[in-house]
């Protein structure tokens, strides 16, 4: 018990003092999140989003609200209806996913941020404007056409709404619902 | 009339050169006084900030040993942070619990920390500097060291809590019972030296005590650990049994004083294994850079220190008890015994030792060193645990497999 066990236990902590230390200082060191996370800053396409309100239905918290209106722009082509509202109160969001998973149009992404601390519980609500000028760097989570295209939230890399659907959809590839984006010029 | 220094004060040139500045603006008597006064402030106030940045060098080393980085954020290498902690501690509120007994519990943090600055007076730092060369400086520490004792059990009274006169009451034992090996260990190096002056055994150091007495060191070093509550025997504030023991309701300046107590007791015991142990100011050096070489040699026993609290959990205290009453108080008669018996031979007619006679002890007591730990480690170690004795451990293990 005293005898050379001693000994072997201070070589252990003495391996581990040459080592160098693990500690990532995080404020000024950051590890990279997993391309599947699943967090916040939501990447929304608006030209992909039909108002649906697939995720407000399957969300099981109730926490997403959207307000739609008929489209003035280009019904026809598809665009019956624009989003006036949408609120993802995430001060509630316990960041299962289901809206992503619900989305028929892959219009709606996980994020990578994590780092959400806000001073009123106003704030925690996004609002549609925040959706809007979020970075477009949308988490893999299941979304397998991104990863299938190598491409990781990583790296920085913004996609745009024409890279992010799935191979085959040719619906999205005509440019439908994009067109009623451009409020001010009313294109096409 | 000329205003010299006598004897011991003249060759410390330290109090030399404050006295020769004092003796120009006061009379004789008063400047002396005055010198005294003011090596003594240099002292205490030299291990003070030791003590400050020894809490710094301790929390950095134990986060290199579990590969952190430890604390680093204020000052270049996070050295500013004992003036954070202090800042802090000044401005948290001064509780006295209530149904405490006030004078004492004021009292208490004071009576812990005097003793560790007060040893400072006999140790030397270079040669023929100290604040005094007393003939029986050892005692003297022993003595003096034993009050914080006292100080302990007078906090974790003098708490009304039920953790603190726990922590205080084991304390005082495992203080009490770790004392007597420390004695009987240290007594072996006065037989060598036949002086208990600390300037005295530096000097008859021609071969570190370390080799001549290495179980000497190794029952010195274990039962100082001990006695300063250090981990492997910290059970007097054992965090994880009786949350801070005897100093559980001790806030602000005094939770802060009995803190740099407990660090410079630390630093003053490296000095005293430095000194009496590694040869003090003695090494390759020239002597007048004797003050840096010692400085290296506590550094290097601190860093053991730290290692040893990094490395080992804490023991019951049943286990203290017997390792103290089973393993290190043999081992420090026997060192007694083996050292005088040498002594006694080897010194013959001549008054003192040569080198060739510490080489001869250097070789004997390696080997009855190295024998005795074996030994007793044989011995000592079934009976500490019955329930881990040999025939037990293969007892359990066919019942084990037989189910």
């Amino acid at each position: 018990m005293y005898g050379i066990e001693m000994v072997k236990g201070l070589m252990v902590t003495l391996k581990n003092f040459s080592k160098k230390p693990v500690t990532i200082q995080y404020p000024e060191q950051r590890v990279a999140q997993h391309p599947r996370f699943r967090g916040e800053e939501f990447t929304w396409y608006e030209e992909r989003c039909t108002g649906c309100a697939s995720c407000a239905k399957y969300c099981p918290l109730g926490i997403i609200e959207i307000v739609t209106a008929p489209s003035d722009t280009a019904v026809k082509q598809g665009d019956k209806y624009q989003l006036e509202k949408f609120d993802i109160n995430i001060s509630r969001c316990m960041f299962c996913g289901l809206c992503v998973e619900a989305c028929p149009y892959d219009a709606l992404f996980m994020g990578s941020g994590f780092e959400e601390g806000k001073y009123t519980r106003d704030d925690m609500v996004i609002t549609i404007d925040q959706l809007r000028n979020s970075p477009k760097n949308p988490s893999t989570w299941y979304r397998p056409q991104l990863e299938s295209k190598n491409y990781d939230p990583r790296n920085g890399q913004q996609l745009t709404w024409k890279d992010v659907g799935r191979e085959g959809w040719s619906w999205h590839k005509e440019e439908k619902a994009g067109m009623r984006i451009n409020k001010e010029n009313k294109v096409n | 009339m000329s205003c010299q220094l006598q004897g011991f004060y003249q060759t410390n040139f330290i109090y030399r050169s404050l006295h020769d500045i004092m003796s120009g603006l006061f009379p004789c008597n008063l400047s002396i006084i005055l010198a005294g006064l003011m090596f003594a402030f240099l002292l205490v106030n030299i291990l003070l900030a030791s003590t400050a940045i020894m809490t710094w060098g301790e929390r950095r080393l134990l986060g290199r040993f579990q590969t952190r980085i430890g604390p680093n954020r204020w000052g270049p290498f996070g050295l500013l942070q004992p003036i954070a902690d202090l800042v802090k501690l000044l401005f948290k509120e001064n509780l006295i619990p209530t149904g405490a007994d006030k004078f004492l519990f004021i009292i208490a943090p004071i009576i812990i920390m005097v003793p560790v600055i007060m040893v400072m007076g006999v140790i030397p730092l270079a040669p023929g500097v100290a604040m005094t060369n007393l003939n029986v400086g050892i005692l003297y520490i022993l003595a003096i060291t034993s009050v914080s004792s006292l100080g302990i059990f007078i906090a974790g009274w003098a708490s009304n809590n039920r953790f603190a006169i726990f922590g205080a009451v084991r304390g005082v034992a495992v203080l009490i019972s770790y004392e007597v090996p420390v004695v009987i260990s240290l007594l072996g190096i006065v037989v060598v030296t036949g002086s208990m002056s600390l300037l005295d055994i530096v000097e008859a150091q021609a071969l570190p005590f370390i080799m001549v007495q290495p179980m000497a060191l190794l029952v010195f070093f274990i039962g100082s650990s001990a006695e300063m509550n250090r981990t492997p025997f910290d059970i007097a504030e054992a965090e994880s049994e009786i949350i801070a023991g005897y100093h559980i309701e001790f806030s602000g300046i005094k939770f802060a004083v009995i803190q740099a107590a407990e660090y410079g007791a630390m630093i003053v015991t490296s000095i005293i294994i430095a000194v009496v142990f590694l040869g003090g100011w003695s090494g390759p050096l020239p002597l007048t850079l004797g003050w840096l070489w010692l400085i290296m040699k506590v550094l290097v026993v601190i860093f053991v220190f730290t290692w040893v609290r990094a490395t080992f959990p804490r023991l019951r205290i049943d286990q203290i008890m017997a390792f103290c009453w089973k393993g290190l108080l043999p081992m420090s008669l026997i060192n007694l015994f083996a050292v005088v018996i040498e002594t006694f031979i080897l010194k013959g007619s001549g008054n003192s030792l040569s080198l060739i006679d510490l080489w001869i002890m250097c070789v004997i007591n390696t080997i009855i060193a190295v024998i005795t730990v074996i030994v007793l480690n044989k011995l000592v170690s079934t009976k500490i645990d019955p329930a881990m004795s040999k025939s037990q451990l293969f007892s359990s293990r066919k019942l084990s497999v037989r189910n």
